[in-house]
């Protein structure tokens, strides 16, 4: 197998976050773990905006990685972090081929409000399910990693840090090879005109079922990983909220590249922990104003301040 | 004679404008077909009846004797039959080389690969040549938006003749290109549709144009075809004159497939 420079670049920066792991304070871990494990769910919402189509309801996914983790550790005894989680997007990957064969046929905000209220009937369905906990959700059920068990506190954060951060790598390398591949450029391709891609002897459903197929079990893969660096999950994971948040993050890094979401999340969240001391009460008004400057200065996201620099670089 | 596409009374209503009306066509593997017709007449519903972009409310489409009523634009593409459009349709964002990789992969396979790369070395060779087939090599990096009509129609008609087609409907290629560009459009249009030894039919105002390249002429008059022969003698017909080439258009709505 052969890499290029994106994805040596990626690996160099991953083995730089995990080296930096060792010698972070536990804080900046945690807050660098969830950052990580957001931004795979973002990248659900990123591969589903390149082919055109906005997913108000990402959250569906994160929380079913979420719950397959916590379900698979506390109830079938599936303790080992890899197994957990593969199993996750399994289950993602099941329901989202069950549901793309409706979603795949509305476009623009229909598909929107559809994936939103797929995301909010698990949130209902959770919410209503004392076995699970209601509203309050439960506890991670203590896991292993290759049949060796970190002791509780630093050590395990430590492990779900390296851990979200291979997982990001893979992930991050295999969303760059799919871009550039047939159904990455064909599914921008019936963004910007269906009608063509149709006369070309492709059907525009088959293509965007399989993206957001793909896209669900990244978006699982987040949702599982988050689980394991919380220790618990709850329903306000499938929560409309929580997507809203996957979509202000995929807009503040841009569709420009497979970094954008990983910086994005990270800055999202430093803004937000920022903001939450500043001004407890109002918080949410600083990220308003922050997406409201992105939008306005900066269109398509952060990742422009990277590509402006490069073009400058080769002018 | 083989006869590569028929139609049985087709009949196409939108309310009460009637667009199709009891059109029987019968053409012949390896014609080329003009078709005229003034604005409105129906020659763009005809052509999206026939790909499967309309469903016709009467009638009975048979391509190579085997009926593709209700066949998607995709099977019918499939098929062996392509069409171009109107307007140019493209992907405005995507430069004219991509444009055409495009096209190839879905040629060579109606499953795109997940993971490996679209744009090879060898579609970029093959993409390259079609360009300079259809002399556009310049615009090889442009983004389609930046690149003049004459030349998107042209990259319009060359990803149809990617698949390889049998048959080939061209929706006035030579509209929005300038007077004098025109039969140079036509000409490398129909060398590279004589290479592919494919049956077009072609959607076109200008007489001389239509003269120029077609054996047989089909004259449209409010959803029908009123006149149907060698061109000399459809121009020379009074309701064709009447009607058709009497009230030349002097201008065009846009519209594509819709
Ligand atoms: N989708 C549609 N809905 C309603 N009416 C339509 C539709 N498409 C076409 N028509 C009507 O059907 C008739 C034939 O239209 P068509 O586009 O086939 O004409 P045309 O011969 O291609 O004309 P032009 O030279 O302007 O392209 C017109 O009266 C048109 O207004
Ligand atoms: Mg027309």
């Amino acid at each position: 197998m052969r890499f290029d420079k994106t994805e040596i670049s990626l690996a160099a920066v991953a083995i730089a976050c995990v080296l930096f792991g060792f010698v972070s304070p536990g804080w900046l871990i945690f807050l660098l773990t969830i950052a990580f494990a957001k931004a795979l769910v973002v990248q659900g919402v990123v591969m589903q905006m390149r082919s055109g189509l906005v997913s108000f309801g990402q959250g569906l996914f994160y929380c079913i990685g979420g719950y397959t983790v916590g379900m698979g550790g506390q109830f079938f005894g599936i303790h080992d972090a890899i197994a957990a989680l593969s199993l996750g997007m399994l289950v993602a990957i099941a329901v989202a081929m069950v549901l793309g064969l409706l979603l795949t046929r509305y476009r623009d905000i229909f598909f929107a409000m559809l994936s939103l209220a797929f995301s909010m009937i698990l949130f209902g369905i959770l919410v209503k399910s004392p076995g699970l906990g209601s509203t309050d959700g439960f506890n991670v059920h203590n896991w292993t990693i290759f049949g060796w068990a970190p002791d509780g506190g630093e050590s395990s954060q430590h492990t779900v840090f390296t851990l979200t951060v291979l997982a990001g790598l893979m992930i991050a390398v295999l969303i760059h090879r799919y871009t550039k591949a047939g159904i990455g450029v064909i599914c921008e391709a019936v963004r910007e005109n269906e009608v063509r891609v149709e006369y070309l002897g492709l059907s525009p459903r088959w293509l965007l079922y399989g993206n957001y197929v793909s896209a669900a079990a990244v978006s699982a893969l987040g949702g599982g990983l988050t689980a394991l660096a919380t220790g618990h999950v709850d329903p306000e994971m499938a929560y409309w909220t929580t997507s809203g948040e996957f979509i202000f993050i995929a807009l503040l890094g841009g569709l420009g590249h497979v970094a954008a979401p990983f910086i994005a999340a990270v800055v999202f969240s430093v803004v937000r922990t920022y903001a939450i001391e500043l001004v407890p009460h109002t918080w949410q008004m600083i990220l308003g104003f922050t997406l409201l400057g992105v939008i306005v200065f900066l269109p398509k996201g952060l990742w422009s301040l990277v590509s402006r620099k490069k073009a400058g670089e080769r002018a | 004679m083989t006869v590569i596409l028929e139609t049985k009374s087709l009949n196409k209503e939108f309310g009460a404008v009637i667009a199709a009306k009891d059109l029987d066509v019968r053409i012949a593997k390896g014609e080329i077909v003009g078709v005229i017709g003034s604005n409105g007449a129906g020659k763009t519903t005809f052509i999206n009846m026939v790909t499967g972009y309309l469903k016709p409310t009467r009638g009975e489409i048979l391509f190579n004797g085997k009926s593709i009523l209700g066949h998607s634009p995709r099977a019918i593409t499939r098929a062996g039959m392509a069409r171009s459009f109107q307007v140019a349709q493209l992907f405005p964002e995507m430069t004219v080389l991509d444009n055409l990789i495009v096209a190839l992969a879905a040629a060579e396979s109606p499953r795109p690969s997940f993971l490996s790369p679209l744009r090879s070395d060898k579609r970029v060779a093959r993409a390259e040549d079609i360009l300079r087939e259809f002399g556009v090599e310049n615009y090889r990096d442009s983004m389609v938006t930046a690149v003049p009509q004459g030349a998107r129609k042209l990259v319009d008609i060359a990803m149809a003749l990617i698949g390889n087609p049998q048959m080939l409907l061209l929706d006035e290629p030579t509209s929005g290109v300038s007077m004098d560009e025109k039969t140079g459009l036509m000409d490398t249009v129909m060398n590279a549709v004589r290479q592919h030894g494919v049956t077009v039919l072609f959607v076109e105002h200008d007489m001389d144009v239509v003269e120029r390249y077609v054996s047989r002429v089909l004259a449209f008059y409010s959803g029908e075809i009123i006149a149907d022969g060698q061109p000399s003698a459809v121009l020379a017909d009074e309701r064709v004159r009447d009607l058709v080439t009497g009230h030349r258009p002097t201008h065009k709505k846009g519209n594509g497939a819709s």
